[in-house]
C-alpha cells in the first residue's frame, strides 16, 4: 500500500502543480490569441501574485478566502494598467518589439521586487486553509494541499469556460482573436478586448501565484516557474483553452515522476525532451490545428 | 543625394556602394585599432566583450533576422564553443585549431538541432529551441567527467605559436580580428544566392518553395551557419574568462542575445554590432547615474536589472526598427536636408493577422 | 505527344471533393485557360502541379515525364514557373533581388564558395544579373528596379510577380488570375505581354482566370470547370457558348435567356 500511496502522491502533485503551469499557459494563451503577443513576463506575474498574497495572509493577517479574491483584484488591475501604459502604444507594430517589451517588463518585475522593502531576496511562506490537512480513502492519503489546487482550478476553467461561450464579451475576445480588422467593423471595442485579455491573464497569473506559494514558497525567482507555462501552451496547441491545461498537467505528472524515479536533473528537462519529442510528430501540439498559408 | 555613375554590374554588387563608404569603415577599422592604446584596460575589456557578443549576435542575426527562424537557445551554442575550446585545449589542442573546432562541433550540433525541428514555426520553433538549451545546460552540469559539472572548467589562456593571447590588449585584437572575419564571411553569404535563398524563406515559404529553394536544406544551413559563428564567440568567451560553468549559459543569455539582435535591428549585420554594444555600455551607463538616485536605491543589488528592464521598453517603444533603424532614419535626414518629410518612415500599421506574417 | 498532360487528377480535402477526375491536354506553345465560378478548384489544380499538395489520383506529365510525385522544390528545376493569386512576392526585397532570386535553379556555386565570394560566384552574380535586366526591358520595370516590392503599387508587383517567373526561363508558364486588380490600361499591357511571352519566348502558358473577355482574347483553347468537374473544353467560341457554362457563370434563368 505505501507504494501505491507514494505513486498517487506523486501523480497528484504533478497533477496540481501542473495545474498551476495550466493556469499560467492559459494566461499565456489568452494574450497571444488576442493580440499575438509573446508575454515573457506572465511567470513573473505568478511571482507577483505570489508576493501579494504573501503580503495580504503573511503580513496583513488576512483570511485566505479574502487575500484570494483580493489578489485576483489588484492582479487584475495590474493586467489593465500594464496594456493601458505599456502595450496600447504598440499595437500594429511588428512581434518581434512588443516580445522585446514583455522581455524588459519581467527583467524589471523581477528585479523590482528584490528592492521592495519587506519583500526582497528572501523566501517566504505562508499557511493556507490547506496546510497539512489530509483526507483518508482507505488506506490512500492524500494531501489537501494538491486536491485544493486541483480542485479550484477545475472551478476557474468552468467559469472561464462558460464566460467565453455564454457571454457577449467572452464571444466578442473570441472574434478579436481571430480578425482584429473584422472585430473593429462589427463594432466590437478592440481596445477593451486588449485591456480585459490582459486583465484576465494576469489575474490567472496571480492565482497560480497564490496556488503554488505553499509548496514552492514565495522568492523573487519564481517566474522561472512560470517559464514552464510556454511548453505547457506549445504542448496543449493553442488551439483550445483546455489545450493549456492539459499540456500543463502533462508536464506537471511528468516532471514528478521524473523526480522521483529517475536520477537527479532529469526532472527538470523532462518536459522539454516530452515537448520536443510531441512538436517533432505534431508540429502543431497535441490540440492545435495545422494553419498552412493557403494560395 | 548621391548618383553613382556605373559602368558594370559589379559596382552592384561590391561591399561598399560609394567610394566613401569604404574610406569610413577604413577609418572605422583603423580607429578600433588605435583606441586601445587611449584607454585604461577596464574599456578594453568591454571592447573585447562588444566583439564576442557582436560575433554570437551575428550568428543569431542571420538564423532570425536574415532567414526568420526564431531561436530562443542560442546560449546552448555558445556554451558548446565555450567548452569544446576549453576542454581541447586542456588537452593540449593548439588554439588555432582549438577555435575552428569549436564552431564546427556547434554547427554540427546545429545541423542535428535544426533537421528535425525546422518544419516548425514562430512560436513553436523558439520553444522547442528554449527547450533544446535547457537540456544541453543540464547536459554541461551532469555530464561532470567532461566538463567538470558546477565546480567549473578553467581555460587556459589562447596562444597562436609563441604569441600568448593574455594581455586585455592583446585579446582585444584578438576578438576584432575574428568579428572583422565574421562580418566579411556573412557579407559574401548575404550577397549570394544563399543568401537571397534565406531571405526568401524569411518573406515567403511558399514562393520560395516554387523557385526551387530546397526548405529543409537552406534552414539547415542557416541553422549550422548561425551555430558555427555563435560557436566561436563562445571559444573567445571562455578564453577570456579562464574559468568556465554551467551558470553562465542559462536561458537569460539566450534571451539576451535574441534581446540583443532585436534592439540593435533585425535584419542587418550593423544591428548585431550595435545591439552588442548596447548590452555591454547599458549597464556602465547605469552604474555611472547610481550616483544620482535617492540613497535608499542606491545599494540595491537589484536596481541595474530593473533599470535595464526599464531602459529596453522605452528604446522599444521610442524606435521598433532598432537602432540602426534610427541610424538609417538618421542618415536619410541629413543626406535629405533640408527636404526631408518627416513622415519618411511611416510604417503601415497591420492589425489583421494575416498581414503581420 | 502533348506537351502537358493532366490525366484523371482527383483530389478531395476532407469530404469536399475539389477536383474530380479532370483530364486535359496542353500544346506546345500555345496558351491555355482554365475558367469557371470560384470554389471550382481552378487554383487547386495549380497548387497540385507545385506540390504543395498531393493527388489522390492522376497524374501529371511534362513532356511524357510524370511529374506528380516529385518533391515540391524540383518543380522550379523540371521548368514550371507559376504567379500566385495574392502575390506572394518577397516583400522585404527589391525588384532586383526578387527577379535574380527566380534564377536560384542556375545555381553552380556551393556554400563554400560562397562565403569567400569567389570569382566563379562573382560571374554568376553578374550572368543572374544580366538575365534580371533582359527581363526589366520586356516589363518596362527600369523605374522600380531599386525599390522594395512592399512600397510599389498594386498592378506593378503584379508585374514583378510575372518577371520573376520569366526569370525562372521556364518551359511551361502557370498564371493564377494575372489581371484581377488591374485595371483597363494594365490589363492590355498584360495581353500584349503575354503574346509576346508566347510568340517571341516560346513559352507554353497555363492561365487561370475570371475576366471571359480577356481570356477570348488571348487564348488558343479553353477548359471550363465547375465544382471540380470538367464542363468542356476546346476553342474561346466552342466553349463560351456552351449551356452548361453559361449557366455556371450566369445561373439558369439568365442563361435561357441569353441563349
Amino acid at each position: 500500500m505505501d507504494v501505491v500511496n507514494e505513486i498517487l502522491q506523486t501523480i497528484l502533485s504533478g497533477i496540481s502543480i501542473g495545474c498551476v503551469y495550466g493556469l499560467v499557459a492559459l494566461g499565456f494563451v489568452l494574450i497571444f490569441k488576442a493580440t499575438e503577443v509573446i508575454n515573457f513576463a506572465q511567470g513573473e506575474l505568478l511571482m507577483l501574485g505570489a508576493f501579494i498574497s504573501y503580503s495580504l495572509i503573511a503580513m496583513l493577517n488576512f483570511p485566505y478566502w479574502a487575500a484570494l479574491l483580493a489578489t485576483i483584484f489588484v492582479m487584475g488591475f495590474l493586467g489593465m494598467l500594464l496594456e493601458r501604459t505599456v502595450l496600447r502604444s504598440l499595437v500594429g507594430e511588428p512581434v518581434y518589439a512588443i516580445v522585446i517589451v514583455t522581455i524588459g517588463m519581467s527583467f524589471f518585475f523581477r528585479s523590482a521586487v528584490s528592492m521592495i522593502p519587506g519583500w526582497g531576496t528572501d523566501t517566504y511562506g505562508f499557511r493556507t486553509p490547506f496546510t497539512e490537512k489530509i483526507v483518508r480513502a482507505g488506506e490512500l492519503v492524500i494531501s489537501w494541499e494538491y486536491l485544493a489546487i486541483i480542485l479550484i482550478t477545475t472551478a476557474l476553467i468552468l467559469v472561464l469556460f462558460s464566460f467565453f461561450r455564454y457571454t457577449r464579451i467572452g464571444t466578442a475576445m473570441r472574434a478579436t482573436s481571430q480578425n482584429q480588422l473584422a472585430a473593429v467593423y462589427m463594432g466590437i471595442s478592440v481596445t477593451r478586448v486588449f485591456s480585459l485579455t490582459w486583465t484576465i491573464a494576469a489575474a490567472l497569473g496571480g492565482i497560480g501565484g497564490i496556488l503554488l506559494s505553499p509548496i514552492t514558497f514565495v522568492h523573487m525567482n519564481m517566474g522561472f516557474i512560470g517559464l514552464k507555462a510556454f511548453p505547457a501552451a506549445v504542448l496543449g496547441g493553442f488551439g483550445s483553452l483546455p489545450g493549456a491545461i492539459v499540456g500543463g498537467v502533462i508536464i506537471g505528472v511528468t516532471e514528478s515522476l521524473a523526480g522521483f524515479y529517475l536520477p537527479e536533473g532529469w526532472k527538470d528537462i523532462a518536459a522539454w525532451i516530452i515537448l520536443i519529442g510531441v512538436l517533432i510528430i505534431r508540429p502543431q501540439g497535441l490540440f492545435g490545428i495545422q494553419e498552412k498559408k493557403k494560395v | 543625394m548621391r548618383f553613382i555613375m556605373k559602368t558594370n554590374y559589379y559596382q552592384d554588387i561590391r561591399l561598399f556602394k560609394y567610394r566613401s563608404t569604404f574610406f569610413w569603415y577604413l577609418a572605422l577599422v583603423s580607429g578600433s585599432l588605435i583606441l586601445p592604446l587611449l584607454l585604461d584596460e577596464y574599456l578594453i575589456s568591454q571592447l573585447t566583450f562588444i566583439c564576442m557578443y557582436a560575433v554570437a549576435a551575428m550568428g543569431l542575426m542571420l538564423l532570425t533576422g536574415y532567414t526568420g527562424q526564431v531561436s530562443m537557445g542560442h546560449a546552448a551554442f555558445f556554451a558548446i564553443g565555450s567548452y569544446t575550446s576549453a576542454i581541447l585545449t586542456s588537452k593540449g589542442v593548439p588554439f588555432i585549431l582549438a577555435l575552428p573546432a569549436a564552431g564546427i562541433l556547434a554547427g554540427v550540433v546545429g545541423i542535428l538541432i535544426g533537421r528535425p525541428i525546422l518544419h516548425l514555426t514562430g512560436l513553436y520553433l523558439a520553444i522547442a529551441t528554449m527547450g533544446f538549451a535547457f537540456i544541453v545546460d543540464e547536459i554541461l552540469i551532469r555530464w561532470e567527467s567532461l566538463t567538470r559539472g558546477n565546480m567549473g572548467f578553467y581555460v587556459k589562456p589562447p596562444s597562436i605559436g609563441s604569441l600568448i593571447f593574455d594581455t586585455e590588449i592583446r585579446f582585444y585584437y584578438l576578438s576584432l580580428v575574428i568579428l572583422i572575419l565574421t562580418l566579411f564571411a556573412a557579407r559574401n553569404i548575404l550577397r549570394s544566392p544563399t543568401g537571397r535563398a534565406m531571405i526568401a524563406i524569411r518573406d515567403s515559404e511558399v514562393a520560395a518553395q516554387a523557385m526551387g529553394i530546397n526548405l529543409a536544406k537552406f534552414k539547415t544551413i542557416a541553422f549550422a551557419l548561425s551555430a558555427f559563428f555563435t560557436g566561436v564567440a563562445g571559444s573567445l568567451y571562455a578564453h577570456k574568462l579562464f574559468f568556465i560553468n554551467p551558470e553562465s549559459y542559462t536561458i537569460i543569455l539566450s534571451i539576451e542575445l535574441l534581446a540583443m539582435v532585436i534592439i540593435g535591428g533585425l535584419g542587418s549585420l550593423h544591428g548585431a554590432v550595435f545591439g552588442a554594444a548596447f548590452f555591454i555600455f547599458l549597464p556602465q551607463v547605469i552604474i555611472m547615474t547610481r550616483d544620482y538616485m535617492p540613497v535608499y536605491l542606491q545599494n540595491q543589488t537589484g536596481l541595474e536589472p530593473a533599470l535595464f528592464g526599464l531602459l529596453i521598453i522605452l528604446v522599444m517603444l521610442f524606435e521598433p526598427m532598432g537602432i540602426y533603424g534610427r541610424w538609417l532614419k538618421t542618415k536619410y535626414y541629413f543626406e535629405m536636408f533640408p527636404l526631408y518629410k518627416k513622415d519618411s518612415f511611416k510604417r503601415e500599421k497591420k492589425y489583421q493577422k494575416a498581414e503581420r506574417r | 505527344m502533348a506537351f502537358f498532360k493532366a490525366k484523371n487528377i482527383s483530389i478531395s480535402f476532407g469530404g469536399l471533393k475539389a477536383l474530380s477526375r479532370v483530364c486535359f491536354e496542353v500544346n506546345k506553345g500555345e496558351i491555355f485557360s482554365i475558367i469557371g465560378p470560384n470554389g471550382a478548384g481552378k487554383t487547386t489544380i495549380f497548387n497540385c502541379i507545385n506540390r504543395f499538395y498531393d493527388l489522390d489520383e492522376g497524374s501529371f506529365r511534362l513532356e511524357d515525364q510524370d511529374i506528380s510525385r516529385i518533391k515540391p522544390h524540383t518543380v522550379a528545376g523540371m521548368g514550371i514557373a507559376r504567379t500566385f493569386q495574392n502575390i506572394e512576392l518577397f516583400k522585404n526585397m527589391t525588384v532586383l533581388d526578387n527577379l535574380i532570386l527566380g534564377q536560384h535553379r542556375r545555381r553552380r556555386s556551393n556554400f563554400f564558395t560562397e562565403t569567400f565570394f569567389a570569382r566563379s560566384v562573382r560571374e554568376q552574380e553578374i550572368e543572374s544579373r544580366e538575365r534580371a535586366e533582359e527581363i526589366i526591358d520586356f516589363l518596362d520595370l527600369e523605374a522600380y528596379r531599386e525599390q522594395r516590392v512592399i512600397n510599389l503599387p498594386y498592378g506593378v508587383q503584379k508585374t514583378v510577380e510575372l518577371g520573376r517567373a520569366l526569370a525562372m526561363d521556364p518551359k511551361l508558364l502557370l498564371l493564377d488570375e494575372p489581371s484581377s486588380g488591374l485595371n483597363v490600361e494594365e490589363t492590355e499591357d498584360l495581353s500584349f505581354w503575354m503574346s509576346d511571352i508566347k510568340e517571341e519566348l516560346g513559352i507554353t502558358i497555363l492561365l487561370v482566370e475570371h475576366n471571359v473577355r480577356f481570356v477570348q482574347q488571348i487564348s488558343d483553347r479553353v477548359l471550363a470547370l465547375n465544382f471540380g468537374e470538367l464542363i468542356t473544353q476546346g476553342t474561346p467560341k466552342e466553349v463560351l457558348a456552351h449551356p452548361e457554362v453559361m449557366k455556371a457563370y450566369l445561373g439558369e434563368e439568365d442563361a435561357a435567356a441569353s441563349s
